[in-house]
């Protein structure tokens, strides 16, 4: 996901004069390229991020584009107060991009492990709030949040994600998509994880248990319309996130059944505990710990249908 | 383009619109019950240097991008610097009627753009001024603009690490279009600042972070002129002004008397003040 991250905004740079990239001194060598294109438009702001922040809503106030990168927890809880007074009070539209999201970097300890990211942004008033799960998702959120007059926070994950969206589909903020179609429950997800419960459905279907599973790719605003929807065809919905249950994914869409007095529908949040995390492993080891792999989430769709009847 | 303030002005005719604003301003905070009086009577003399003789900047156009940005950091001292925009004519006087009155925009800190004419950015929170006046101008570069940007702080603002980030980063991007002026009252709001924090050297601490420094009366309009002139001539460093100035700067009672950051006049304060303000 980074790399495509980096691709694409190589390729912008070269379309849009304003955007210019900040760094808080990560991605050695992985903007070589954008570089090559916009050297004068990239600078790497030091291990400084509540400064970074305030500048980039400064350049954005002045007719930039300013995206942010760096790592997850240290662009969002870090500089806090920044994103809400400079960016976010200002609707200075910068986009934060936080990268290994999530437990992507769950061996080095919970100072990297991003699992509140979302639920504290989405506090904020007008700011989107975006987990792409794919690298085609990445890109075309990257698009829109650069024409939108809005600031937008993308977390995305490292490397080598899958593929989960089939080509063509038309992606973007707040266009969730049905990716596997079921009858019994509706998984709606978030993030690189959704491919976790793409394995679970898949290996439940030959014992005839049938899931749907969704991306909404964005957790604020929702794709309101989708929800809609598939709050007609389902009535027992599950949430993933790679984040608390805690004011994420799962808690905006208790919020929207509750606004919407869906009471037809259940929701069941799948995410992490309401803990730090500090007994370490990399990534797969701490979705397995925490039910949060294919095999545990095939279990929990189990259990769930069970429980249901 | 927007041109450098044409007229230049004797100490004399700045030092009377110092005291009208002076006065504008202690009549405000009595009325309106708004405080940090002291913090803003500190930094009079430098704002008026500031938006008469040095900000590229016109009242009639204030989004001119080519403009030069001012941020006041300190936002705090907003209600002087409300006074000073109706008085360089962003807009009119009675707008300031209005200050302090439940729904009106005029309260203790700038909001954000758009909603009063030649404010640059809501401040209040402190630390935030600076780094958003050094993206101003790292953007200002990168699109080729003249603009200067110039950020007043509070010595009590210098606690905050942002200021020092942001400081760090415009010295190893030397960007000399950026001016930074600390309006050094010697106070902060519980405090003494040199006994909040360790402060001193605050011009050599800057000096240290690879700014060009200098510390002047910051109620001497001669030596404020000359020291943002010696800002313009740097090529490659970041200036600052460290301007020892006196919190509640003009009305004796409250000059480097703390109790003014909170406190408002009451009638018979308020006639002491506007007497002692008065035109000599």
């Amino acid at each position: 996901m980074r790399d495509a991250f980096a691709k694409e905004m190589t390729a912008l740079a070269a379309q849009r004069q304003e955007l210019t990239l900040l760094s808080g001194d990560i991605g050695n060598r992985m903007f070589d390229r954008y570089k090559e294109v916009a050297a004068e438009r990239f600078l790497n702001c030091g291990i400084a991020e509540a400064s970074m922040m305030s500048l980039a809503a400064g350049m954005a106030l002045s007719g930039l584009r300013p995206v942010i990168y760096t790592i997850a927890p240290f662009t969002t809880t870090r500089c806090l107060e920044q994103i809400r007074v400079g960016v976010a009070y200002h609707q200075a539209p910068v986009v934060i991009v936080g990268t290994g999201s999530g437990l992507s970097y769950a061996e080095l300890g919970p100072t990297h492990h991003s699992l509140e990211d979302m639920a504290i942004l989405r506090a904020l008033p007008r700011i989107n709030v975006l987990a792409p799960a794919d690298s085609a998702e990445l890109v075309a959120q990257l698009r829109e949040a650069l024409d939108s007059p809005c600031p937008t926070y993308i977390r995305i994950g490292k490397k080598g994600e899958p593929p989960l969206h089939p080509e063509g589909a038309q992606l973007g903020i707040a266009k969730a998509h049905l990716l596997r179609d079921g009858t019994d429950l509706l998984l709606l997800g978030v993030g690189p994880i959704i491919g976790e419960a793409m394995q679970a459905a898949e290996a439940l279907a030959p014992m005839g248990i049938s899931v749907a599973v969704a991306s909404m790719g964005s957790v604020k605003p929702l794709d309101e319309r989708f929800l809609a929807a598939m709050a007609q065809r389902f009535r027992h919905w599950l949430s993933l996130e790679e984040h608390g249950i805690t004011g994420g994914l799962g808690s905006a869409l208790l919020e929207w059944l509750s606004d919407w007095s869906v009471t037809r529908v259940s929701l069941r949040r799948l995410g992490a505990p309401d803990v730090f995390l500090h007994e370490l492993g990399n990534q797969a080891y701490t979705r397995r710990w925490l039910g949060l792999d294919a095999e545990g989430l095939a279990h929990t769709f189990q259990s769930e249908l069970a429980h249901l009847g | 383009m927007i041109a450098t303030p044409a007229t230049k002005l004797s100490t004399e005719q700045l030092a009377a619109t110092a005291l009208t604003l002076r006065q504008r301003l202690v009549t405000t905070s009595a009325n309106a019950k708004i405080p940090h009086l002291g913090s803003c009577l500190s930094c009079v003399e430098l704002l008026v240097q500031l938006y008469w003789q040095e900000l590229r900047i016109d009242p009639l156009n204030p989004e001119d991008p080519d403009r030069d940005r001012f941020l006041l950091s300190k936002g705090h001292g907003a209600p002087i610097l409300f006074q000073v925009l109706a008085e360089r004519g962003f807009y009119p006087l009675e707008r300031l009627e209005d200050f302090g009155k439940p729904g009106s925009v005029f309260h203790e800190h700038p909001p954000k753009p758009g909603y009063i004419p030649g404010i640059e950015a809501a401040t209040g929170s402190l630390g935030h001024g600076l780094p958003m006046a050094l993206g101003m101008a790292l953007a200002a570069n990168i699109q080729k603009r003249p603009t200067r940007c110039y950020a007043l702080l509070s010595d009590g603002e210098c606690n905050e690490g942002s200021i020092w980030e942001a400081a760090m980063l415009a010295a190893a991007q030397k960007v000399n279009t950026l001016t930074a002026i600390i309006d050094f009252n010697k106070w902060q709001a519980t405090g003494r600042s040199q006994e909040v924090m360790a402060l001193d050297p605050l011009a050599g601490k800057w000096e240290a972070f690879g700014w060009h420094a200098e510390e002047i009366d910051g109620h001497d309009f001669i030596a404020i002129d000359q020291a943002l002139e010696s800002a313009r001539a740097e090529t490659t460093r970041p200036s600052v002004i460290v301007a020892h100035t006196v919190k509640g700067k003009g009305v004796s009672f409250m000059e480097d008397d703390n109790n003014w950051h909170y406190r408002t006049p009451n009638p018979q304060e308020l006639t002491a003040a506007l007497t002692e303000l008065e035109p000599i």
